[in-house]
């Protein structure tokens, strides 16, 4: 399989001018997909006015600095685009020779959280914590480490031209590399991130063309392990509370229920154009919990109004768009795979963390892709954008 | 390898990844349709419940307006006292449900644990007082008469005493300047109830929780102004209760001060002397009892003559208006209400009725005039007056012969009346009159002098009286004639007989039914209100006047004076002339007459006093004592219940009554100095540029002084003691020492008797 390699970024004369070679007509530059690069810069700008109006009067928790947040949040935005840049730089390709080492870390990582040096918040053992107002969230690098090692135990043989599909074998290899850290991110207890492993898995194995008895008999297993985690009392009881006021959010409107309820409010009293930025009343009166987070869809909606949430929606719609149109127009399995596990990912932690503002969702601990405040979260889809643009620039050109 | 395309997928792949794209647009569809929903759709009602999220009211109560004498003395006002509350809602979060922290601060305030906890509990049918009948979710006072210590003890140790604030709080006081009472005029507060809350929310001065609210007396009447309005401000908070803005702020308008004709002076007085009387009536002898005089009860009204303003209003038994203030106690209330107490929250001046007596007889003058007879015939004034086998005596069986209609109303000849209303009864069909025939003179003239119906004043549950026509008779007949015709039997007991008649006939007006009537016997009833605006009336030429008490409602700023002007009521049925010679006929009531005996060396030439005593039977008690008088400037009534004769049981406390007002000396000259009031008082108290209104200061107590006036000015070699009997007119037929013996008719046909 020597193919692949031909398609090498560095096709380049060395007697180019930089800036020229940045922008001929088939470099890199010119090749990346620009509406998604946009549409995800886009929200990052956006989540970051909503981070600030949600955050700039909480001096509990921004140490009296108004801009603490804000700062903060641009710089890991900025260093998301960096890390985009570096993996582009870097390929998928060569990532994926580098599973092993990433796999070892990320398990590392996680399992570190649960020794004395992770930290819990809200329930879950999920963060370590660094020095000086840094934590990382392990788990968010999960995400990354499965979507590479699915792909490339998936397509690894299809790829080398051996099946036309991944074989029962090379599933069970797959799933038996996903299942460890899966186990591990269930003990911390992290179910939200534990769902977007499963909804990756599923991503992957459904665009891998592996069997379908697969993929039914993973949803059959999921749906049996819902049950199972129900009837064993495997959940804690604030995750079961969650899901009960889910059901009804009346149920307690100041205890369990609070949450949706006000997020509905402060969503709901926007209206069509909203009540302005750092005008909202639900906002700037702290109504909404965790609400530069995961609730942070409820400060666009209370402040943005229908338009400006609406807008976040089509933004994200953009980049699941383009990022289906990489993963069909890839040569090999092994980009298709990694761009349909990423378009799992960010559609599946979209709609639960907006799913569940709107209350059409139970509430869970996941962050809204490039919007939500939040280091490894932002780290990790600036990643995923990474190597969805390097599966473009990398594909052939179809005239 | 040939079989797998290009692209590096299958066909299986592409159809799959069609899936994921189509699934990940639903998705997103879903979601924008759900925030379409929420937003747009449901947008309005998100909307109001986040404005309801974040707004808090905070209430602060408007100062209480105060109630003003006539020269700007309080009557009640406020004062800062520092009250003692615990809240149900905390004290129910106990395990306890507070029992122990109610316990140690009845401790700490040294008050029976018992009574604090029954503070505390909730009012409802089964609960009596005393009980809680604000909200559940406001403070309830406990005391508010918490020393600073007590106070301090409590805030120092506040973990001690969940559930129990001390704050230093405005409330209501009595001041009784002078000692005066007026306590049913001013009448008292409570907690406002949740009903009240309701039916007032959607009027222009809505209840808030914590407002008191006028229950009786001039504290109801003029509650709205009283009670301004309390200050709202709404303040945004955050989820917390932080307050993150002011959303909108109304400043607290304290209520407007009332200022009445009460004066605290004539009004000290007037209590003063009822007291004084009902107190020397149980010392006097009653023959036809066999016991001393009851005097249970009383009542004096002073009203201005020309405009129906009320000077003083006195009521007894009385109380201390100041019990109501931070919730009264079970006994106090007992006392006050309870079965045994002698009711003394009653305004006994338009609350209490009962037969007038012969102070009745100017209205049947007024009637026998406007039924033709001539106000100077001649009308045999016998010792009885017989009716088939009915005999009416006349007053001890006096007998003056033929006299004018105005001679009768002085040496109050009941058989005059009698005559002239038989007369009458007769002239229009006796006891089965035919349709449209009965022209009623009698009972028309007392619709006329405004009896039978509230005089309208400004007080709250005034009552009617009784004017006992045919109308009211066959009323009457319909609600009892079960009874009566159950009970009655032909030829039982007293009571039984009259129950058998009553059944038989008790529909039709019979010939006794208006003998009697014609003196103000029987079933007639009148309030000293009704009667002090008759006699007023007829002191001003014949106009009667609403009586009123409020006389200005002054804003607390003192820029708005509202003042509440005299309204005519309507005119008395009589003609100037017959007015004058019933004038004349009264003052004759003073002079020569029955009253005469108490005005001996009164100064009648400067001020002409005019009088009519009535004393009217009532069934099973002593027999009520009825004063009627007046001046040019005042019309003075005095009632007490059980207590003999009209003159003797109140002459003389009228007369000094009289002495105050006008500066009247013992031995009958006129200090102007000392009179208190010479001339009704016509100017509102001055009202200073910052809103306060100017009180002249109050001696101790008006009533003493001017008893150690009169005590000097005897001892000094003053001519006459008031008590002696000099009547002018030697024609008086006066007995010779105290209280005259109780006029008492004979009286065979009885009927219901109701209570003063």
């Amino acid at each position: 399989m020597t193919g692949a390699n031909s398609f090498s970024v560095s096709g380049y004369g060395p007697d180019r001018a930089g800036w020229t070679r940045l922008f001929a007509r088939d470099s890199v530059t010119r090749r990346l997909d620009w509406p998604m690069l946009l549409s995800a810069l886009a929200l990052s700008g956006i989540g970051s006015a909503l981070i600030f109006s949600a955050t700039r009067n909480r001096t509990e928790i921004n140490q009296g600095d108004p801009y603490y947040f804000l700062i903060r949040n641009l710089m890991n935005t900025g260093i998301g685009l960096a890390l985009m840049i570096g993996t582009v730089w870097l390929g998928h390709r060569a990532l994926r020779n580098a599973v092993p080492v990433l796999y070892g870390a990320s398990v590392l990582g996680i399992l570190l959280v649960l020794t004395p040096l992770g930290a819990t918040i809200n329930g879950s053992r999920n963060w370590i914590v660094l020095g000086g107002g840094f934590s990382i969230q392990p788990s968010e690098f999960v995400k990354i480490t499965i979507i590479l090692g699915m792909a490339m135990i998936l397509s690894a043989r299809v790829d080398a031209g051996d099946k036309p599909h991944p074989d029962h074998r090379t599933v069970l290899q797959a799933l038996g590399l996903s299942a460890v850290p899966i186990l591990i991110v269930l003990l911390m207890p992290d179910l939200g991130t534990v769902l977007v492993l499963v909804t990756i898995i599923l991503g992957a194995l459904l665009a891998s063309g592996a069997s379908n008895r697969w993929v039914f008999g993973l949803l059959g297993a999921g749906v049996v392990g819902c049950v199972a985690i129900w009837q064993l009392h495997i959940l804690d009881e604030y995750q079961i509370n969650r899901f009960a006021a889910f059901a009804n959010p009346s149920l307690d409107p100041s205890g369990v229920g609070y949450n949706t309820n006000q997020a509905r409010i402060a969503i709901g009293s926007g209206g069509l154009t909203g009540a302005g930025l750092f005008h909202g009343s639900q906002t700037t009166g702290q109504f909404v919990p965790e609400q530069q987070t995961d609730f942070v869809f409820t400060v666009a909606g209370e402040e943005l109004g229908f338009v400006g949430a609406g807008l976040i929606i089509v933004l994200l719609g953009v980049i699941l768009w383009r990022a289906c149109r990489i993963a069909r127009e890839t040569s090999e399995l092994y980009g298709t795979v990694v761009a349909a596990s990423i378009v799992a990912w960010f559609a599946f932690q979209a709609f639960e963390n907006i799913g569940m503002t709107l209350g059409i969702m139970p509430v869970t601990g996941l962050p809204l892709p490039f919007v939500s405040y939040g280091g490894s979260s932002m780290f990790v889809v600036w990643v995923a954008v990474g190597l969805l643009q390097s599966i473009r620039v990398q594909r052939p050109m179809s005239a | 390898m040939t079989n797998i395309p290009e692209t590096g997928r299958t066909p299986r792949v592409q159809t799959r990844l069609v899936v994921i794209q189509i699934l990940v647009l639903s998705l997103l569809g879903t979601l924008g349709g759900r925030l379409w929903y929420l937003q747009i759709r449901e947008g309005a009602q998100y909307q109001k419940e986040a404005s309801g999220n974040h707004v808090q009211q905070v209430v602060q109560p408007a100062v209480r307006g105060s109630i003003l004498d006539a020269r700007g003395v309080p009557l009640a006002d406020n004062e800062t006292r520092l009250v003692v509350s615990a809240s149900r809602t905390d004290l129910l979060k106990q395990k306890d449900d507070g029992k122990a922290v109610l316990t140690k601060l009845a401790g700490v305030l040294g008050m029976d644990p018992q009574e604090v906890m029954q503070k505390v509990r909730l009012c409802d049918a089964k609960t009596p007082q005393p009980c809680w009948n604000g909200s559940p979710y406001q403070p309830i006072p406990i005391t508010d008469e918490a020393t600073a210590k007590q106070a301090l003890q409590i805030r120092e140790r506040a973990e001690d005493f969940p559930g129990i604030t001390a704050e230093p709080e405005a409330v209501r006081r009595y001041a009784a300047p002078g000692k005066s009472n007026t306590a049913q005029v001013l009448g008292y507060l409570s907690p406002v109830t949740d009903e009240e809350i309701q039916k007032a929310k959607d009027t222009s001065s809505p209840y808030l929780r914590s407002d008191m609210v006028g229950r009786s007396g001039l504290e109801r009447q003029y509650d709205a102004q009283l009670r301004g309005k309390a200050g709202v401000t709404r303040y945004e908070v955050d989820n917390l209760g932080r307050v993150i803005g002011k959303a909108k702020s109304d400043a607290a308008e304290p209520g407007s001060n009332l200022v009445t004709s009460i004066d605290a002076r004539v009004q000290r007085v007037a209590e003063y002397e009822l007291d004084k009387a009902m107190k020397a009536a149980r010392q006097q002898y009653d023959k036809i009892t066999g016991t001393n005089y009851k005097a249970d009860s009383g009542a004096v009204v002073v009203m201005e003559a020309k405009t129906g303003r009320v000077v003083a209003m006195a009521s007894a038994p009385t109380y201390d208006p100041n019990v109501w203030v931070g919730g009264i106690s079970a006994k106090d209330y007992a006392a006050l209400t309870g079965k045994n107490s002698d009711y003394p929250l009653l305004n006994r001046a338009i609350q209490g009725q009962s037969a007038p007596g012969s102070t009745f007889k100017v209205v049947s003058t007024a009637a026998a005039v406007e039924a033709g007879y001539d106000f100077n015939g001649n009308y045999p004034c016998t010792s009885s007056y017989s009716v088939g086998g009915q005999v009416f005596k006349n007053f001890e069986g006096e007998n003056f012969g033929p006299i004018s209609l105005g001679r009768a109303l002085e040496v109050s000849c009941d058989t005059v009346f009698y005559g002239l209303a038989d007369n009458e009864w007769k002239k229009d069909g006796g006891i089965n009159p035919k349709k449209g025939q009965p022209k009623d003179y009698f009972f028309k003239a007392a619709h006329q002098f405004g009896l039978g119906q509230e005089t309208g004043l400004d007080l709250p549950n005034e009552v009617t009286g009784r004017v006992p026509d045919r109308a009211w008779k066959q009323r009457y007949w319909e609600a009892n004639k079960d009874a009566w015709c159950r009970t009655g039997k032909k030829n039982g007991s007293y009571v039984e007989k009259i129950a058998y008649e009553n059944c038989l006939e008790g529909n039709k007006m019979r010939e006794g039914d208006a003998i009697n009537y014609s003196i103000g016997q029987g079933d007639t009833l009148v309030t000293p209100i009704q009667e002090a605006v008759i006699y007023g009336a007829i002191s001003n030429g014949g106009t009667m006047y609403t009586p009123t008490i409020g006389k200005a409602v002054v804003s607390a700023d003192g820029k708005q004076v509202t003042e509440i002007k005299p309204k005519v009521r309507g005119k008395l049925p009589i003609t100037k002339a017959t007015r004058d010679m019933m004038d004349q006929a009264l003052a004759g009531v003073a002079t020569r007459g029955t009253a005469a005996w108490k005005f001996a060396g009164w100064p009648q030439d400067k001020i002409p006093l005019h009088a009519k005593t009535g004393t009217a039977e009532v069934y099973g008690k002593q027999t009520t004592s009825w004063l009627a008088t007046y001046s040019k400037d005042y019309s003075v009534i005095m009632t007490i219940s059980q207590a003999g004769t009209g003159s003797g049981a109140s002459g003389e406390a009228v007369r000094n009554i009289y002495s105050a007002l006008y500066g009247v000396q013992a031995n009958g000259s006129i200090d102007n100095k000392r009179a208190l009031l010479p001339t009704p008082q016509k100017s509102l108290p001055k009202i200073q540029a910052d809103g306060t209104i100017a009180a002249p200061k109050i001696s101790g107590d008006p009533a003493k002084d001017q008893e150690a006036i009169a005590k000097q000015v005897a001892e000094q070699g003053g001519t006459t003691a008031p008590d002696d009997d000099q009547g002018t007119a030697a024609t008086t037929n006066t007995p010779p020492t105290g209280n005259r013996d109780t006029r008492r008719r004979q009286r065979r046909r009885g009927s219901r008797r109701t209570t003063a």
